[in-house]
């Protein structure tokens, strides 16, 4: 499946939303790049937005000094314009030197923070990364990042300037006339008010309109995903009314907020002429007394159309504003979740050379519950008082009933999660004493789906072992007989595994994890069976391949199957959260039990009726 | 990463793209003659009190504001005129805007719903062969991204023919008044509009260049905590951050060139109106001495001209959004024309019971190009599908009413193309498929979806309830929904769910486990009581004991129905009343389970791999 765009994960905060402010410098002070230079960008800013008051200050100058009833004084004009000219010049500059150092320095902190958070999220633990969607944790390193990207390069910009503007615009106003300037600012109060009941209800309306459009994409999705479906049942009509109702869901609520930012652009114009009106009519009165000039007020005339934009960018900016610092915060507490399963690193030890055996000593576990950590979780435990001995070398088969505590198990023995009591110790030593170098050396999981990436076989199987030529690669397929799937491949082992290994069925893709855990060359391996049946010539080969994997390895199997059982040099049997029964195939037949019904319902499923035949054919 | 290949940001200047805009444009407006009068209106107005408001201000200034301070001497009656004339004027101008935008918004969003709309019933009328040939990402951003962009050109375009007619008044203003200093203000329009365009142009291209960097962090990022797993079993932490470090920083490169081309036109866009400004106010000085001119008529021009700054602006953004708006027209247009929509007949079938099935010389071949491109014919990746390498050769074989039938076969051998035949998912290219006697294509469309019900390994599920997904808007009552459950063995599970069957299922039914969804789509068939159920490897899922379960269980009810199944278990095999072995598209052999067993060594192999520990040619055997 191609990446389907993440619906909005605003509702993902859960936890008392702290104040934007906060969050910011909680941000800044993760990412300290963000501070370089900055006083620097702020006076560019300063200069970038001072230089708008140029052009109402260089009229005003022509028509006070340079026009006046005496005539026209031409040379004092043309020094205006000509200082004013410059000073355009340098505005611009200032202005782009800004933009640019802006740019660099955001995308440079920016790209730092993916990268950390990136990393962070493979450091976490199984537990984190299943309780956390997918999805959503990609969207922690892609859109929540771009969302601020996006602010502080042009929205958060648009502010910066907007502010600065309509500083500036005040101060060269107060400097003409305090008694304009009052007149100015009292007629725009009411518009402050009236454009923050806009901007509360425009950012209502863009929350809607981002719902809705991930729902609209959802319901796309399912009917283009399950076109099959949809076809098969004849269920069209129906689908399309469910089309029809999220883009008309979409379009009534982009709508909406069209229509508040349109009223809102006309409310600003109204109160700019407001302002203009005021303005006017003191200035005349202002004038008369020989308080200002007739420049000044026409001066004003222009300072004031500087006024009404930064009201109207504000408020739709903040709106812009207050998703990037959601997106920031949500970034941030990712990387404030503590990796609980932590590497020893340099304190730690290697694990000895030569096989591996296996030992659990008192070992419980329990799952955190939604929004616990590791460290506090109150779960149900899954598994108790577990103790054991797996000698080195040996075939074991871990089988049990979903929920049973096998896979626990399994991921408690390669460290994906640490008990909550207890010890694992691998070769005699404490598990959590092991280097992660070490132990991902040595110790290698094949999980279920087989997990491939897009790019070569060869790409994928190399994963464990960069420095393997391939020649290498060739052998390693030959010793587990699987030359022949190979030489069917269109590519051989160029061949594309596709997104996600799309383009192999399980089972290949199965063959695939194979060769790379035998190529990673471990002591101990742990193999979480499929559950779903393949196609039987890839079965045929999938078996073949296991045996050559698991030749001289300490082997530990999550069985899903009678015949992994079977073949085993000894089974485990949980059953909710304990070890049950322990011994060869065998005798736990004999024995009955929770594995008794297990082989009863087994050959029930796998050969049904057809039991006896497949007795007699194995015989033949 | 992905085969599909990205539309390459083609050069916006490429010959024939101001035609093609010209017809996008042309579409929107002819599709959205409402909300465009609206906003063409609001922006005359717009454009007529903007030049309004420039003529008050400067009247004001030349026959209120200097006269009245000369003479030091409030007139009320003609200062309040002056006022009234400033607010009256706003208002005008602020309906104008509202118009514009509002019109501006409805025109664009009515136009996005109306060709996704358009888009979606043709993906649900057009054949899954077409569907199969495009990548879901593709359709999805055809009904999202490629709509939006092609009327994304309906925001600034009142704005822009507003903007002309602004331009247009305010030019033969100023010629009327100065036409000197008119030639001298209007030199750096040119300028303007170039500049802009020329930085939309550009900018366009970054950002397009900038977005696939993006997709590829997405890509990077998806893929590698998809693998977490194995990231972390293999140790493989510094290798992944690596990659993704590669990838977020070539974004990151591409970001900057985006901020560097803002950094260098902004400021450019910014200035040249305030340089025109100056140099009217330079020459203007002069043409006042002269007498050509009075103080009032130099601010008339110094304000038309900063109000004419922004509309020669969106004059760049139209150019600049026309590619995209053409590339997202040429890839919607493409769907909308696609051929081919499967055509049922008119008959009915009579029978109550199971039906009859029959192949007769079935042939399906597989098109050799798997994908197709929405951008264009020269882009098509050849991708491997699973069963779907090779087609199928004159298969016909017929399965009296009420029988079982196993389709048996390795990968490639057919088994899921005539499983999706035999409902009409597609037409053979050659044959016919004929239940209770009748081609299939003769068939009214409800009769066939009532008749013929397949189910699919892959179990789709609807964002909706257990119940809804099982219904599917059918009408059915709580114990009919609740039996046809039973059936699947799928109540049990159900009922321990938080809101039995008004649970929502998630999207995809991702709240459930695989088994737990192929039982519901199970269901889902069973509850329509189909009199033919095709069975595409529905319980791979599921537990072996469970799937056995099930298949009695189906045995045992009272269903009208003849059951065509696809299954790899042995245990599954050998429950069906006879087995139709399937090799390289043709059938092999046919009989029961047993009888194959005995007599086709290639058989054996196949069905009993599963359950054999090591490949027999090794002969490990127990250790």
């Amino acid at each position: 499946m191609s990446p389907v765009p993440t619906a909005p994960a605003e509702q993902a905060d859960q936890h008392p939303i702290e104040g934007a402010w906060r969050t910011v410098v909680r941000g800044v002070s993760l990412s300290p790049e963000l501070r370089i230079g900055l006083p620097g960008t702020l006076v560019l800013a300063l200069f970038a937005t001072a230089g708008r008051a140029i052009v109402p200050v260089a009229i005003q100058q022509t028509l006070d000094n340079g026009i006046t009833s005496d005539g026209v004084d031409v040379g004092l004009v043309a020094q205006v314009v000509l200082l004013a000219g410059l000073a355009v010049l340098l505005t611009a500059l200032a202005s782009g030197w800004m933009n640019y150092r802006l740019a660099a320095v955001v995308e440079t902190a920016l790209s730092n923070l993916r990268v950390r958070a990136f990393r962070h999220i493979h450091d976490l633990s199984m537990l984190h990364q299943a309780a956390q969607q997918r999805g959503s944790l990609v969207s922690r390193v892609t859109s929540d990042i771009d969302e601020i990207s996006r602010f502080m390069q042009w929205g958060g910009l648009n502010l910066i300037t907007a502010t600065g503007q309509l500083t500036v615009a005040t101060l060269v106003m107060f400097i003409y006339s305090w008694q304009l300037t009052l007149v100015v600012l009292a007629t725009f109060i009411p518009f402050v008010f009236a454009a923050r009941w806009f901007q509360r209800n425009l950012t209502r309306a863009y929350l809607v309109v981002r719902e809705n459009i991930g729902r609209l994409l959802g319901v796309v999705a399912e009917a283009v995903v399950g076109a099959p479906v949809v076809r098969a049942y004849g269920v069209e009509e129906r689908t399309q009314a469910r089309l029809d109702a999220a883009i008309e869901d979409h379009r009534r609520s982009a709508v909406r907020a069209g229509t508040f930012s349109s009223l809102f652009s006309g409310t600003g114009e109204v109160f700019g002429a407001f302002a203009a009106a005021g303005a006017l009519g003191a200035g005349i009165w202002l004038g008369i007394g020989g308080e200002v000039t007739p420049g000044t007020v026409v001066a004003f005339l222009f300072l004031i159309t500087l006024f009404v934009d930064p009201v109207l960018i504000a408020a739709e900016v903040i709106n812009e504003g207050q998703n990037a610092v959601a997106g920031w915060r949500r970034v941030l507490d990712v990387l404030d979740i503590p990796p609980d399963v932590a590497d020893p690193g340099e304190d730690g030890e290697d694990l000895p050379d030569g096989p591996i055996g296996v030992e659990f000593e008192g070992v419980a576990f329990r799952y955190p519950r939604p929004g616990e950590s590791a460290a506090t979780a109150s779960g149900p435990l899954v598994l108790e008082g577990l103790s054991l001995t797996i000698a080195p070398q040996t075939r074991v088969a871990v089988v049990g009933e979903t929920g049973s505590g096998k896979t626990t198990f399994a991921k408690l023995l390669t460290r994906l999660m640490d008990p909550v009591e207890g010890e694992v110790r691998l070769a005699d030593v404490p598990l959590h004493r092991v280097r992660f170098a070490s132990l991902r050396r040595r110790v290698v999981m094949v999980p279920q789906d087989g997990a491939l990436f897009d790019g070569s076989i060869a790409d994928n199987v190399r994963m464990g072992r960069s420095d393997l030529s391939d020649e290498d690669l060739d052998l390693a397929f030959l010793e587990l007989g699987l030359a022949d799937w190979v030489d069917e491949l269109p590519d051989h082992l160029d061949t594309r595994a596709g997104e996600r290994g799309s383009g192999l069925s399980a089972g290949e893709r199965q063959l695939v994890a194979l060769a790379r855990a035998y190529l990673a060359n471990p002591d101990l391996l742990v193999l979480d069976e499929a559950t779903s049946a393949v196609d039987p010539a890839t079965e045929v080969r999938l078996q073949r391949a296991l045996t050559g994997l698991t030749r001289g390895r300490t082997t530990i199997s999550i069985a899903h199957r009678l015949s992994t059982a079977e073949a085993a040099d000894e089974v485990l049997v949980f059953d909710q959260g304990e070890l049950v029964q322990r011994g060869t195939h065998r005798q736990l037949v004999a024995q009955g039990g929770v594995y008794g019904a297990l082989h009863a319902s087994w050959v029930r499923g796998t050969s049904g009726e057809a039991a006896q035949t497949r007795t007699s054919v194995e015989q033949g | 990463m992905t085969v599909s290949t990205r539309p390459t940001p083609r050069d916006p200047a490429s010959a024939g793209l101001l035609r093609r805009g010209a017809a996008v444009i042309g579409v929107a407006l002819r599709e959205a003659k409402g909300p465009f009068s609206l906003g063409i209106g609001g922006a005359i107005v717009y454009a007529g009190m903007t030049v309004a408001a420039s003529i008050v201000l400067g009247w004001a200034t030349d026959e209120v504001l200097y006269p009245l301070v000369e003479a030091g001497e409030i007139d009320a009656s003609l200062l309040w005129l002056a006022l009234a004339a400033i607010v009256g004027v706003a208002l005008f101008k602020a309906a104008g805007v509202v118009g514009r935008r509002l019109g501006a918004y409805i025109a664009q969003f009515q136009l996005q719903a109306l060709y996704r709309r358009r888009v979606t019933r043709r993906y649900l009328e057009l054949p899954l062969s077409w569907h199969r040939r495009h990548p879901t990402g593709e359709l999805l951003s055809n009904a999202n991204a490629d709509v939006e962009s092609a009327f994304f050109v309906a925001a600034p375009l009142p704005m822009a023919i507003g903007a002309t007619l602004l331009v247009v008044i305010t030019a033969g203003l100023l010629v009327i008044t100065d036409a000197f200093l008119a030639a001298i203000g209007f030199s750096v329009g040119p300028l303007l509009g170039f500049a802009n365009w020329y930085y939309q142009r550009r900018m366009r291209y970054a950002a397009t260049v900038a977005q696939q960097a993006r997709a590829d962090v997405a890509e990077v990022a998806h893929e590698s905590f998809d693998g977490a797993l194995v990231v972390k079993t293999m140790g493989r932490e510094d290798e992944e951050t690596a990659r993704f470090r590669t990838t977020t920083e070539d974004l990151r490169d591409k970001m900057i060139v985006v901020g560097r081309l803002r950094a260098f036109f902004d400021p450019v866009i910014e200035a040249l109106p305030n340089v025109g400004i100056l140099l009217v106010l330079l020459v203007g000085a002069y043409r006042v001495r002269d007498g050509v001119l009075t103080p009032g008529d130099l601010v008339t021009f110094a304000y038309l001209f900063r109000l004419v700054a922004l509309p020669i602006r969106v004059f760049g953004w139209l150019l600049g959004e026309l590619p995209r708006a053409v590339v997202g027209w040429d890839r919607v247009k493409r769907v909308l024309s696609a051929e081919g929509r499967m055509e049922h007949g008119e008959r009915a079938t009579s029978g109550n019971g199971a039906a009859e099935v029959r192949s007769e010389g079935v042939a399906f071949y597989h098109p050799s190009s798997a994908r197709e491109d929405l951008s264009g014919p020269a882009a098509a990746a050849e991708v491997l599908s699973e069963d779907h390498r090779r087609g199928i050769d004159a298969v016909s074989f017929d399965v009296p009413p009420g029988r079982t039938v196993a389709l048996v076969g390795a990968t490639g051998s057919g088994k899921s193309t005539i499983a999706a035949l035999l409902v009409r998912l597609f037409d053979p290219d050659d044959g016919r498929i004929r239940l209770d006697g009748l081609d299939l294509r003769d068939l009214e469309r409800e009769e066939l979806s009532r008749n013929a019900v397949i189910v699919f390994q892959e179990a789709f599920l609807f964002d909706d309830t257990v119940r809804g997904n099982i219904a599917l808007g059918g009408d059915f009552t709580d114990t009919e929904v609740e039996d046809a459950a039973r059936l699947a063995r799928a109540h049990g599970f159900i009922s321990e769910l938080s809101e039995g069957y008004d649970t929502m299922v998630g999207e995809r039914g991702a709240t459930l486990s695989g088994g737990q969804r192929q039982r519901i789509a199970l269901a889902r068939a069973l509850i329509r009581r189909p009199r033919l159920l095709v069975l595409d490897d529905a319980t791979s899922a599921v537990d072996p004991s469970v799937e056995s379960e099930i298949l009695r269980g189906l045995a045992d009810a009272d269903l009208p129905s003849t059951v065509v199944l696809v299954a790899y278990r042995q245990g599954s095999i050998a429950l069906a009343d006879e087995v139709l072995f399937l090799r390289d598209g043709e059938v092999a052999a046919r009989g029961t389970h047993e009888e194959l067993l005995e007599s086709m060594p290639t058989y054996r192999d196949l069905v009993t791999a599963y359950e054999r520990r090591d490949g027999t040619p090794a002969g490990e055997g127990q250790p």
